[in-house]
C-alpha cells in the first residue's frame, strides 16, 4: 500500500500537478487583480464615465488583494512546474521578485491613500500601477505554448 | 541527422565545388545610387519616431532603462540563442567605441544591407532583414536623431558563436535567401492608406516579425507563417501568435491600439517579457501610427500557432 502511495505521489510530481492548488490560487489572485484594474482602465479608455466612488472601490479591492500576497507561500520552490506562466527566474532571483512585489504593494497602497479625483489623475495612477505589472511580467513571467 | 550536423555537412559541401561560387555570392552588397540619392539630409524630429518604432533602445540600452538612461546606447545586452550568444554593440555617438564617426552612407548600409563600414556582414540578430524595408529617408532621419544622443564609452564584447555560424562570410549566403526590401503581405491597389502605413511600420522599422514569426532551419523567417508566433529565441518560452488564427488573438483594432498605448490587454492582463519594452516604445508613437499598426495586424492572414503545443513532458 505504501508503495502505491509513493508511486502515486511520484506520478503526481512528475506530471507537475504537485502544486496545482497553489498555482490555481495565485492565478485566481491575478485574475481578480485584472478585474479591479479593468474598472480603472475602462474609464481611462473613455469606455466608461469617470466615477470617483467606483475608482475608490476598485482601488480598495485591488489593494486589499495585493497586500495579502505572500510570495513565500504562493511561490514555493518547484511551483514553476505545471500549468503556470511563472518563470524559473523567480526562484533564481527571489529577492528581485520580492522587490517587484513590494513595489506593486507600495503603488496600490499609495493609490488608495490618495484616490484619483479626476480622469487625468486616474491616467497617472493607472500608468503607475500598469508600470509595476509589466515591470514584473517583463522578467518573471514566461509565456508558454 | 541533427540540425547541427546537417549544417556542418552543408558547410563542407560548400567548401568543395561551391567554394568559388560561394565566395562570390557571399560578397557584401553595396547600396545602389538610387537609394543613396533618396537618403536626403535627415531630420532629427522625424528620426525620433523611427527610433521609437525601431525599438533600438530595447537591445542597445541597458535592460529596463528609463528616461535618459534609455538613450545611452552602449550595448552589452546578450541574446543567448541556439546559434550562440550575440552581444549588442555600442551604437552611441562615441567616435571610436560607438558609431559617431559613421557617415550617413555607412549607417544606411548597416540598416538596409546589414553591412559594416569595413564591408563585413552583420549577423541578422541585428534585424536588418526587417530594416531593409525602411525608406531611405527614414533611415537618414534616424541617423540624424541618433547623432544627437550621448556618446558612451566602452565597447561591448564580441559575439560568441559556434561553428559554422562563426564564419561571417556565410551570412552573405543567408542574405541571398532572406534579405529583401519587398513587403511580406501584398495589399490591394486600393488598400487604405492606414493599412499601408501599418504594413510599413510592422514589417520595416517595427520588425515585429523577427520575434513573432517562426524561423526555418537556417534562421530565416517563414513568410508563409507570418506573425504566427514562435518559440522564443532565448529560453524555453514562446512569442504569441498575433494573427487571428487558432491560438492567436481576436482583439479588435481598438483593442490592439489601446494595448500599444496602455500595455493592458482586453482582459486587463499586462504586457510582459520582451514585449514590455516594445510596448513602452509603442506608447511614444502617435495614435495614428498605433492605429495603423493595429489595422495591419487585423488584415494579416490567419495562421495557427507557429510553435509546437506544449505537452506534459515538455513542461518538466
Amino acid at each position: 500500500m505504501r508503495k502505491v502511495v509513493l508511486a502515486a505521489s511520484a506520478i503526481v510530481f512528475v506530471t507537475g500537478a504537485a502544486f496545482a492548488d497553489v498555482i490555481a490560487d495565485r492565478k485566481a489572485v491575478m485574475k481578480e487583480n485584472g478585474k479591479h484594474v479593468g474598472v480603472l482602465v475602462t474609464m481611462v479608455k473613455g469606455e466608461a464615465d469617470f466615477d470617483a466612488a467606483a475608482v475608490l472601490a476598485a482601488l480598495t479591492a485591488l489593494n486589499d488583494n495585493v497586500q495579502e500576497i505572500d510570495v513565500a507561500a504562493s511561490f514555493p520552490a518547484g511551483s514553476d512546474q505545471g500549468d503556470t506562466t511563472a518563470s524559473p527566474k523567480i526562484w533564481e532571483d527571489m529577492a528581485g521578485f520580492q522587490a517587484e512585489m513590494d513595489k506593486f504593494k507600495a503603488v496600490t497602497a499609495a493609490a488608495v491613500a490618495a484616490p484619483a479625483q479626476d480622469i487625468e489623475a486616474l491616467k497617472t495612477q493607472v500608468g503607475a500601477i500598469g508600470g509595476t505589472c509589466s515591470s514584473c511580467h517583463e522578467t518573471f513571467r514566461l509565456k508558454k505554448g | 541527422m541533427r540540425l547541427a550536423n546537417k549544417l556542418v555537412l552543408a558547410a563542407l559541401v560548400l567548401g568543395g565545388a561551391g567554394a568559388v561560387a560561394g565566395w562570390v555570392l557571399s560578397a557584401p552588397q553595396k547600396l545602389d545610387d538610387e537609394t543613396l540619392a533618396a537618403l536626403g539630409t535627415g531630420d532629427v524630429g522625424r528620426g525620433e519616431r523611427m527610433f521609437n518604432a525601431g525599438g533600438c533602445a530595447s537591445c542597445h540600452a541597458a535592460p529596463k532603462a528609463e528616461g535618459s538612461a534609455a538613450l545611452q546606447l552602449a550595448g552589452g545586452v546578450k541574446l543567448t540563442t541556439q546559434f550562440g550568444t550575440f552581444i549588442a554593440p555600442n551604437i552611441s555617438s562615441h567616435p571610436t567605441d560607438g558609431i559617431g564617426s559613421w557617415a550617413m552612407e555607412d549607417f544606411a548600409s548597416a540598416l538596409l544591407k546589414g553591412m559594416s563600414p569595413s564591408g563585413q556582414h552583420y549577423y541578422p540578430a541585428f534585424p536588418y532583414a526587417s530594416y531593409a524595408r525602411m525608406r531611405p529617408a527614414d533611415v537618414a532621419d534616424l541617423h540624424a536623431f541618433m547623432k544627437t544622443l550621448p556618446a558612451v564609452e566602452g565597447r561591448a564584447p564580441d559575439h560568441s558563436l559556434g561553428f559554422p555560424f562563426n564564419i561571417r562570410r556565410g551570412v552573405g549566403l543567408w542574405k541571398l535567401l532572406y534579405l529583401s526590401d519587398e513587403p511580406v503581405i501584398a495589399l490591394k491597389q486600393d488598400a487604405a492608406q492606414e493599412l499601408a502605413l501599418g504594413r510599413y511600420l510592422v514589417e520595416g522599422p517595427g520588425h515585429c516579425g523577427e520575434c513573432h514569426t517562426p524561423r526555418d532551419f537556417a534562421g530565416g523567417t517563414k513568410k508563409d507563417q507570418w506573425l504566427a508566433g514562435a518559440a522564443a529565441a532565448e529560453g524555453d518560452g514562446i512569442v504569441p501568435n498575433i494573427t487571428s488564427g487558432e491560438g492567436g488573438i481576436e482583439w479588435s483594432q481598438a483593442d490592439l491600439a489601446s494595448y500599444f498605448e496602455t500595455g493592458f490587454t482586453p482582459e486587463f492582463d499586462s504586457a510582459g517579457g520582451a514585449m514590455a519594452a516594445v510596448q513602452k516604445n509603442l506608447a511614444k508613437l502617435t495614435p495614428e501610427d498605433r492605429s495603423a499598426i493595429a489595422a495591419y495586424l487585423k488584415a494579416v492572414p490567419p495562421h495557427s500557432n507557429g510553435y509546437p503545443a506544449r505537452t506534459p513532458q515538455s513542461a518538466e
